[in-house]
């Protein structure tokens, strides 16, 4: 069996592996989407009018902070559900299975592939779930065309693999489960302090760098553009060049990490 | 010693090495504590090897170098034709891990597992149905089958991890402290399952801390104490290099028993106890000098017994029991 053939046939095993635990394990999956649904109804429902007066101007409605919202929520379930893979990498390192991975005769790299793989598809299908939450409580894109949904689908996949391979390395290097769901903390407080709820310009100017210089801000603006017609800039290859910064910083890392002995 | 044993060590292919597992002298430390200090290692194809040993003596980072989950720090070694360094693939399609750090999946269930092995060694999905449906009623785990493996007990994990192992059909097996944990009925199942093994011509590099599992299942023995092999022979040769054998006489009657000392005079005397211990084999002709020294004397013993050293006494005297393992390396030189 050639090598690539083999790397494609082991990797899509694991996939499978990794897919049948989320099937099995639903409610680490669906925690995980609790946060950016209750957030969504919340800013909308609680702080709703306030933050759609502060955006719109006098005489704006509630539905155009729903408009405003949604893009940055569906990036912040993608942070969300990335936790999960730190946490179940992290479970997967140190039981024995994979021990016994390594010493069988199957492509190395198949492991991690499985787990991005699987981590993304969970991202998009959570996706889609919030979105649905965001189209039930009145969201509509405005003018994206068909080229810019496959826009959007493709900016957030790559956003998913981006997070994801950055949460696989996290995973690899905690040494528990507990300290992977720590320190991927900061994939769910970075979409805080984004411009997912509130514009730059609102911010104050010694906090605006921190919303500025991070991956969600451009990724947000970018599918807020894609999705409602506003001006995308300099965002939209900023996001591009943060992804895939990202996920090969993150694969770097992982790999390294997977190639050392174990102890 | 090496380039002799293997001298087809150059071409895996065309003539098959009679060794299914060489090493010469494997080194591994972490930090400055040295976990193996030169292991050489002989283990012919198709026999049971036992690498018995205290905790922390080495057995397991043995097991994992062996097996390329770690790397050595020095010394060689070739594990089904295949060296670990150039040819670590190799060394995996020849092997099977079982033990401490091997482990199933637990989040799935026992026939996924089995499933899972199956994908991997790439069988065609109805062979691998079927070699999974096998194994598992072999190894008596038919019925929890579907049910996750989490919930297993340590027995039926122990036998579920030796199952999955056993999907890829290798011909040598390293089993790392198999029965360590078990219960003596789970045990004894297992010892079953390696015999059943070895008799299909199996390969096996067992580790195990028990001296009867060593004396049970195990064609040649190593002792390992400290990162170093100690002593290592089939369980007999073992026995024989250790003294300990002896003929204990015990007395009710202290007239008795002093008047056999004085007709024994190279027995050790335990007055407390009234006992005499002479130093023998238990041969017949020892026994036959002794009763014919006694009944000299006229006097009878009540009771005799023969005590031939075990693999218990071996191990103490090599690895120095509870004394600190500096002694056990005098004992060697």
């Amino acid at each position: 069996m050639s090598s690539l053939s083999l790397a494609v046939r082991d990797s899509s095993t694991m996939l499978r592996r990794n897919l049948l635990h989320a099937r099995r394990y639903p409610s680490l999956t669906l925690n995980l989407l609790l946060t950016p649904v209750v957030l969504l109804l919340l800013f909308v429902y609680v702080f709703g009018d306030v933050m759609s007066a502060g955006i719109g101007g006098a005489g704006a409605d509630r539905s155009a902070y729903v408009a405003y919202l949604v893009p940055g929520i569906l990036l912040m379930t993608i942070g969300g559900t990335t936790v999960g893979t730190a946490v179940s990498v992290s479970n997967d390192m140190t039981e024995g299975i994979v021990a016994r991975f390594r010493t069988m005769a199957i492509h190395r790299g198949s492991v991690l592939t499985g787990h991005v793989v699987g981590s993304v598809l969970q991202a998009v299908l959570s996706v889609v779930l919030v979105g649905a939450v965001g189209v039930a409580i009145g969201f509509r894109s405005t003018d994206a065309t068909v080229l810019e949904w496959f826009a959007a689908f493709g900016l957030l996949t790559l956003f998913a693999l981006a997070l994801t391979w950055i949460a696989v390395g996290m995973g690899m290097v905690s040494p528990s489960a507990e300290a992977a769901s720590n320190n991927a903390l900061p994939l769910i407080f970075l979409p805080l302090v984004s411009s997912a709820f509130v514009p730059l310009d609102a911010m104050p100017g010694w906090f605006r760098p921190i919303a500025e210089y991070q991956p969600f801000t451009p990724a947000i603006e970018t599918l807020r553009g894609l999705l409602l017609g506003t001006g995308i800039g300099h965002n939209g290859w900023l996001a591009v060049a943060w992804c895939l910064g990202l996920s090969a910083l993150g694969h770097r890392w992982s790999k390294r990490v997977f190639d050392r002995d174990p102890r | 010693m090496p380039s002799f044993v293997m001298p087809a060590s150059r071409k895996p292919d065309s003539t098959p090495a009679p060794a299914a597992v060489t090493a010469v002298g494997l080194r591994k430390s972490y930090g400055d504590r040295t976990v193996l200090d030169g292991i050489d290692l002989r283990i012919p194809a198709g026999s049971v090897f036992a690498l018995l040993g205290p905790n922390g003596a080495g057995k397991t980072t043995t097991v994992k170098i062996l097996s390329t989950l770690v790397g050595a720090d020095g010394g060689h070694a070739q594990v089904g034709g295949h060296d670990l360094v150039t040819s670590p693939d190799g060394v995996r399609a020849a092997i099977g891990v079982t033990g401490q750090f091997s482990a199933v999946d637990g989040l799935i269930t026992g026939e996924e597992n089995m499933l899972l092995m199956a994908d991997l060694h790439h069988l065609p999905r109805g062979e691998g149905r079927r070699v999974a449906a096998e194994l598992l009623a072999r190894f008596d785990l038919a019925e929890v089958a579907r049910k996750p493996a989490s919930g297993y007990s340590g027995g039926m994990k122990r036998r579920l991890d030796l199952a999955m192992t056993l999907v890829g059909n290798p011909r040598i097996i390293f089993l790392d402290e198999p029965t360590t944990g078990l219960d003596p009925r789970s045990r004894h199942t297992m010892w079953g399952i390696v015999r059943e093994l070895v008799a299909q011509g199996v390969t096996v590099l067992l580790t195990t801390q028990y001296l009867d599992e060593a004396d049970e299942l195990a064609d040649r023995i190593a002792v390992l104490d400290g990162g170093r092999i100690v002593a290592e022979g089939t369980a007999e040769e073992l026995k024989r290099l250790v003294p300990g054998g002896h003929v204990r006489l015990r007395f009710t009657d202290p007239a008795a028993h002093r008047a056999a000392a004085a007709a024994l005079a190279d027995a050790e005397r335990d007055d407390a106890a009234l006992t005499l211990r002479i130093p023998g084999d238990g041969s017949q002709r020892t026994l036959r000098a002794i009763l014919d020294r006694l009944d000299a004397a006229g006097v009878e013993a009540d009771e005799l017994t023969v005590r031939t050293p075990d693999l218990d006494d071996v191990f103490f005297a090599l690895t120095g029991g509870p004394t600190p393992p500096h002694r056990t390396q005098e004992v060697v030189r």
